[in-house]
């Protein structure tokens, strides 16, 4: 009740602010909707959609692999976490924009350049907190494993995984939010299709409709993931977990 | 200090807080490698040990617990255990939902269901109320009784060595040595207040009688 309480006075204002600043500056809400269902007709919208889920999904999956991967060595190996660490502060540090523009330079405007440029960015954040996760780890379980002589695979899978649940969870949530926001920049900066594409074109020819057409596509996009997957595997990873009441 | 355990044999130690029990548990099962000598297990054999904290895993419920600490034990041994140990209507929850009481119960299952060789249980009983704890103790001695193992309990109470154990091992404080190794006689289920009011005294001798000769050798200048 209080969500559908909360849109209404979001179209609400939008509508009163329209009609202040005039339909050239802010289109209303109307305009904007007959963009989408034209540009959704017309399959446009689907198909830039589509393009940019695609790199979000592929950038995504890698810098989490890679994440994971190296913040658990990191968080396990004290010799990694000391030759990791000044690497992974100057990454973390870099401005996203450095890095993507590097990266065109070097790999030319294509897709892998811009791919890598995005998992780049987002690898260093996967890794800080995969690497809090793995000092976490409860020594007193591993007493336990060592103890029943637990094959390595089953504490793996049994015992330590569980227990980083919650930080890959963190990572992932942290992680895919950024992602889809560089995704939009790099595709903005070198790619000739996807919704940042899109919004770059848009802001050239000064169309506000479309920019936010594309805009709120988008969201409903990302809300739609956000409800329909990542939020019942949080709910699934913390099943076990004892509520406050 | 040297101690020889017989197959079969539940030996308990007894001693002061702080005297060491634990680090000899431990390096015992192998998890604490810093010390000098040398530590001799049964060939091949199994071990489990029981924690002073339950050490469960959260995210799994009762029958996993065990079932993953023992792959090998058929369904009707673990069946079996659960009965005795009155788990059988707690399968299905999840560590986070049981008393302290229920989930020191399922680490004992999960310690006999290995069908050790060799079982260590470090004060499993401590911070449980007297009534819940005897309770506990009957069932461990019933489990013990049932399946002979080789066994080392650490405690600091008297009564519940005089319980359970064939042989005592009194403790000094640290460093620790063995003051004095009471054996018992009679079985445990057999043991009646008055065995176990005659070998609590004999224990209380032995423990008088190391304080004499502490004091006198102080009283003499040496350590």
């Amino acid at each position: 009740m209080l969500r559908l309480l909360s849109l209404a006075l979001f179209i609400g204002t939008w509508v009163l602010g329209s009609w202040l600043a005039g339909e050239r500056m802010l289109p209303p809400p109307t305009a904007v909707a007959a963009t989408i269902v034209a540009e959704a007709r017309s399959g446009e919208l689907f198909w830039q959609l589509g393009i940019t889920l695609a790199r979000v999904a592929l950038a995504f999956s890698l810098a989490m692999a890679v994440g994971v991967a190296i913040g658990f060595l990191m968080g396990r190996v004290a010799l990694a976490d000391r030759i990791g660490d000044p690497w992974l502060i100057v990454l973390l540090n870099l401005p996203a924009l450095v890095i993507i523009v590097l990266a065109y330079i070097w790999g030319g405007l294509t897709e892998a350049a811009a791919i890598l440029a995005v998992a780049v960015n987002k690898v260093p954040n996967a890794v800080v907190v995969i690497r809090e996760g793995a000092r976490a780890l409860d020594p007193a379980l591993d007493d336990v494993a060592r103890v029943f002589a637990m094959p390595r695979w089953k504490v793996l899978r049994h015992i330590v995984v569980p227990q980083l649940a919650p930080y890959v969870a963190a990572a992932a949530r942290s992680g895919l939010a950024l992602v889809w926001k560089i995704v939009l920049v790099v595709e903005l900066l070198g790619r000739p299709n996807g919704v940042g594409f899109e919004i770059g074109v848009a802001f050239q020819l000064f169309d506000v409709t479309r920019i936010l057409a594309y805009a709120l596509a988008f969201v409903a996009v990302i809300l739609a993931i956000e409800t329909l997957l990542v939020q019942p595997f949080e709910r699934r990873a913390s099943r076990w977990r004892v509520q406050p009441a | 200090m040297s101690l020889t355990l017989a197959a079969g044999e539940v030996c308990a130690l007894v001693g002061p807080s702080g005297c060491g029990k634990t680090t000899m548990l431990r390096i015992i099962a192998g998890l604490d490698r810093d010390y000098d000598g040398s530590v001799q297990r049964p060939p091949a054999g199994r071990l489990a040990m029981v924690f002073q904290e339950p050490r469960l895993l959260p995210w799994r419920d009762v029958a996993d617990n065990v079932r993953l600490f023992a792959p090998l034990a058929d369904d009707a041994e673990v069946a079996a255990l659960f009965d005795i140990l009155g788990l059988a209507s707690h399968a299905g929850h999840f560590p986070g939902e049981l008393s302290l009481g229920l989930a020191r119960r399922v680490a004992l299952a999960r310690a006999f269901a290995v069908k050790p060789d060799l079982l260590l249980l470090d004060e499993p009983f401590v911070s449980l109320d007297d009534a819940l704890a005897n309770r506990l103790r009957e069932e461990l001695a019933l489990l013990v009784d049932r399946r002979s193992v080789a066994t080392l309990l650490v405690t600091h109470n008297i009564e519940e060595a005089v319980r359970l154990a064939d042989r005592i091992l009194l403790l000094s404080r640290r460093p620790a040595q063995i003051i004095a190794d009471v054996p018992v006689l009679t079985r445990r289920a057999a043991r009646t207040d008055d065995d176990c009011a005659a070998i609590r005294a004999a224990i209380a001798q032995r423990l008088a009688d190391h304080s004499r000769t502490a004091a006198t050798t102080v009283s003499r200048g040496e350590t």
